[in-house]
């Protein structure tokens, strides 16, 4: 059986699951350069500084969303519901800033994190104790936090006009020349990675995905875990919220609509499988960063819209192809492994 | 497993089950049951399937609560809330399937849940990495640490389960029938292995339904029946009549009863049948009314002959004749057309849809057949499905409850009661009784004789020999994917089919 792996003829077919493994977080690097270098090439001015801090200022929502979104998929679930937790933490922000305008702005950022992280407790919990799969309940609680925000806006927005300075300049304003907004997302994208990758915590959330039942009987608190999976991931969704509120200034009911499935499909694209286990957060960053830039580059390059839509369909069929092949190639490499007895 | 155990004072039990009751529903699956385990000891828990082996084992790894009487560990009570509890008291449970994540590196699953941390509580990869590294030396095993779990054998994801368990220095070791899925190289590494432990002080429960395991490795063994306890006795006491008799509560002296049948005509006759690589110039007839019993050593391509008769496999040369007509190759719908049925191996995978009611699952191959202007009624497919499932004598709930909720044994007559609901000439069962209780395992065995008697002809294949020698008319002894032997019943002992099975010379 494995007798043959303690011998050092084995060692290049461990480097080369090795290798397969991390060449999903390489394909994105290698294809987000690729595109750069095409976009750059038929206009330069996509690599002029404002065209790169727009692009990282729009990616950093989508990456700080992304991160929250890889840590519940990685359980094997989702959360579908992260586009309304935005808009309401979004109106709930900018109601309280506009009606207080001397809060500071870490007050914001605490009651956008507060609202999401109920939220996503709600989630959790009917995840757990209700029984019900996460596709559904997140499906549910998605249409549920928007008509809670639609209902209380009545039809109002709160405008740019009415939030303090202090709130509206945060998204520009820089440290060392890094806008805050894209600080806090590569904070975000770096420590929840750093939690998944060493601590106890976030390996457990990797059991939990790969297999659900053996995660019961190991004794891991899966319960604690899956509610904290999803506190997260509500509680990033409500950063999100403080963070679009203060980039677009203007908010109504509406924000953040249909924002899930941008989420969903960076995190796919970004190399988390869907059926948990497998994958890393900076992963679903980079996917978050690459869904941008096509945007931003097939804006330069002056192509359709549409044709937006449809590139970002295929990537995601690709991403999961993807997947599906270097699994088939790793089980076969590691069946010739076996064979070697 | 912690220390060497300390010879010079007596040695309390490790764990004791007293007087415990667990029932669920209206069903008592486990009533006043008490045991000990001492250190160095490997204790054996039977019963046949149904007996409560189950139930006592999840309790033991905190899954479930007893209603009444208490675990205690090393004389201390304890009330295990969960899996959490029992692990943190040294118990490890080595689950019939192993419960490994296939998505993390083997070191990971051994590590999980008391990783080595590093002064900021990151996990110490380097540390987790060299642990296993020297608990699978100390297992006298080559794995690689780093690789990960998915496409390990199922012997060696059970060795990461041993070594998961010393891991987490547990003192108690349950085994739910470890070697069901293992080969027999497999067994004795295992049993090497799980000896070691033994010896250093660690103790062992054993389930099996295999009792020359049970010999080779326990000193104790505690028998079950219907939920309640029969005795616990020195194995050296017992001799295996004893152990069925006190199993199944009545004498098995009708353990394989073939009944003498007159041969028919031809049913199936093969002729030269080889597949490159996997099997070569097979060739051999059943008749009406025969057993024929493929028999061999596990990888001697058995299986993959009577797949390729049936049409799941292909094959290169050679025809297969089914009633005096060439039957066509590669089509499985064709087999069943002309009247062949086939019980593979793995019912659980191949055999039987785990969700779907007994009635559904009886009736699927035939839900054709059954179904008025396109649509199927509920009431035919329940009268098809009671009239075999009463044949059978399944026990079962009712008609509508999932299969995955009945024990072993009576999956395995589901299966066949779907089978014959189709009214087959041939019918091919791939290990009929592997994994089922001794008592299921005669009523199968009847049950084959007796479809035998009417008039059905038989291929089985089977890697017991007791079973080949008792059940069979006809033995055909595969070696490395060659014929090696065709023996009649008179002929066949267990010394002839082995020889030929390994390739000696048999010597009268």
């Amino acid at each position: 059986m494995t007798a043959a792996l303690a011998t050092p003829a084995t060692s290049p077919a461990r480097r080369i699951v090795g290798g397969l493994v991390k060449t999903r977080e390489l394909g994105i690097i290698l294809a987000l350069v690729a595109l750069v270098v095409y976009t750059a090439a038929s206009n330069p001015r996509f690599l002029s500084g404002q065209s790169i801090r727009d692009i990282l200022l729009n990616t950093a929502i989508l990456a700080v969303m992304a991160a929250g979104q890889a840590v519940v998929v990685i359980t094997r679930n989702i959360d579908l519901s992260v586009g309304s937790v935005l808009g309401l933490s979004a109106f709930t922000v900018a109601s309280m800033m506009s009606a207080n305008p001397g809060l500071p702005m870490v007050a914001a950022l605490a009651v956008g994190l507060a609202v999401g992280g109920v939220a996503g407790l709600l989630n959790g919990v009917l995840v757990r104790y209700g029984r019900v799969p996460a596709l559904v309940v997140t499906l549910g609680t998605l249409y549920m936090f928007r008509g809670v925000t639609y209902s209380w806006a009545g039809g109002q927005q709160v405008n740019a006009d009415e939030l303090p300075r202090h709130f509206l300049t945060f998204a520009n304003d820089s440290i060392l020349g890094i806008p805050w907004l894209v600080l806090i997302a590569l904070v975000v994208v770096g420590g929840v990675s750093l939690l998944m990758r060493n601590y106890r915590v976030g390996r457990e959330l990797y059991a939990m995905g790969s297999s659900p039942q053996a995660a019961e009987l190991a004794g891991i608190k899966v319960a604690r875990n899956l509610l904290g999976a999803f506190i997260v991931s509500g509680a990033l969704a409500g950063l999100a919220g403080v963070l679009f509120a203060a980039r677009f200034g203007t908010v109504d009911a509406a924000a953040g609509t249909g924002l899930e499935l941008n989420v969903v499909a960076a995190v796919v694209v970004g190399g988390v499988a869907v059926f948990g286990g497998s994958g890393t957060v900076w992963g679903a960053g980079l996917g978050a960063l690459l869904l941008t830039v096509i945007g931003s580059s097939l804006t330069v390059l002056d192509i359709d819209q549409f044709w937006q839509q449809a590139i970002i369909g295929a990537l995601i069929i690709l991403a999961i192809c993807a997947d599906r092949l270097v699994a088939v190639r790793i089980a076969r490499s590691l069946r010739k492994k076996d064979s070697h007895v | 497993m912690a220390a060497t155990p300390d010879k010079s004072r007596p040695s309390p039990a490790l764990l004791e089950v007293r007087d415990v009751t667990k029932s669920f529903g209206a069903v008592a699956a486990v009533q006043g049951v008490s045991f000990s385990l001492f250190p160095g000891e490997a204790h054996a828990l039977v019963g046949e399937n149904g007996a409560g082996k189950s139930t006592i084992v999840k309790m033991l790894a905190g899954v479930h609560r007893p209603d009444t009487g208490s675990l205690a560990v090393s004389g201390t009570e304890a009330d295990f809330a969960g899996p959490a509890d029992a692990k943190a008291a040294g118990i490890a449970v080595i689950y019939q399937e192993p419960t490994l994540f296939p998505d993390l590196s083997v070191a990971e699953n051994i590590a999980m849940g008391n990783q080595p941390l590093t002064r900021l509580r990151q996990i110490d990869r380097k540390a987790m990495h060299s642990n296993a590294t020297r608990l699978f030396a100390r297992l006298g095993v080559h794995i690689d640490p780093d690789r990960p779990a998915r496409g390990l054998s199922i012997a060696d994801q059970q060795l990461v389960e041993i070594a998961k368990a010393l891991s987490s220095e547990a003192h108690v070791l349950i085994m739910d029938e470890p070697t069901a899925a293992l080969s027999g190289v497999e067994v004795d590494r295992l049993f090497a292995v799980t000896r070691a432990l033994r010896d250093e002080g660690a103790a062992i429960m054993f389930i099996s339904h295999r009792f020359e395991e049970i010999t080779a490795l326990c000193q104790r063994i505690t028998i079950m029946r219907d939920g309640k306890h029969v005795c616990t006795e020195l194995v050296a006491d017992l001799s295996v009549d004893d152990m069925i008799r006190r199993m199944v509560g009545r004498d098995l002296s009708t353990l394989f009863p073939k009944q003498d049948t007159e041969a028919g005509e031809t049913v199936l006759e093969v002729e030269g049948l080889g597949r490159e690589g996997v099997f070569r110039d097979i060739s051999f007839t059943v008749r009406a009314g025969e057993i024929v019993a493929l028999a061999g050593l596990v990888g001697a391509g058995r299986s993959e002959v009577m797949q390729a008769v049936f049409g799941v496999d292909k094959y290169d040369t050679g025809s297969v004749r089914f009633l005096g007509k060439p039957l066509k190759a590669g089509s499985p719908r064709a087999a069943m057309a002309a009247g062949m049925a086939l019980v593979p191996e793995d019912r659980r995978q191949q055999g039987l849809v785990m969700e779907l009611s007994v009635e559904r699952n009886v009736t699927l191959p035939r839900s054709r057949a059954l179904a008025r202007l396109g649509l199927l009624f509920g009431a035919a497919e329940r009268r098809e499905a009671t009239t075999w499932t009463q044949q059978l004598q399944t026990k079962l709930g009712r008609l509508s409850d999932p299969v995955g909720t009945l024990s072993g044994g009576n999956q395995q007559k589901v299966v066949l009661a779907k089978w014959l609901a189709t009214n087959p000439k041939l019918l091919i069962v791939d290990e009929p009784t592997r994994g089922i209780d001794v008592g299921t395992k005669a009523e199968v065995h009847r049950l084959m004789s007796s479809l035998a008697a009417r008039g059905l002809a038989v291929v089985m294949v089977s890697s017991e020999l007791p079973e080949v020698l008792g059940m069979a008319d006809r033995i055909i002894v595969l070696r490395e994917g060659h014929v090696a032997a065709q023996l009649t019943r008179a002929e066949a002992t267990e010394e002839s089919v082995m020889y030929a099975a390994m390739g000696q010379q048999v010597t009268p």
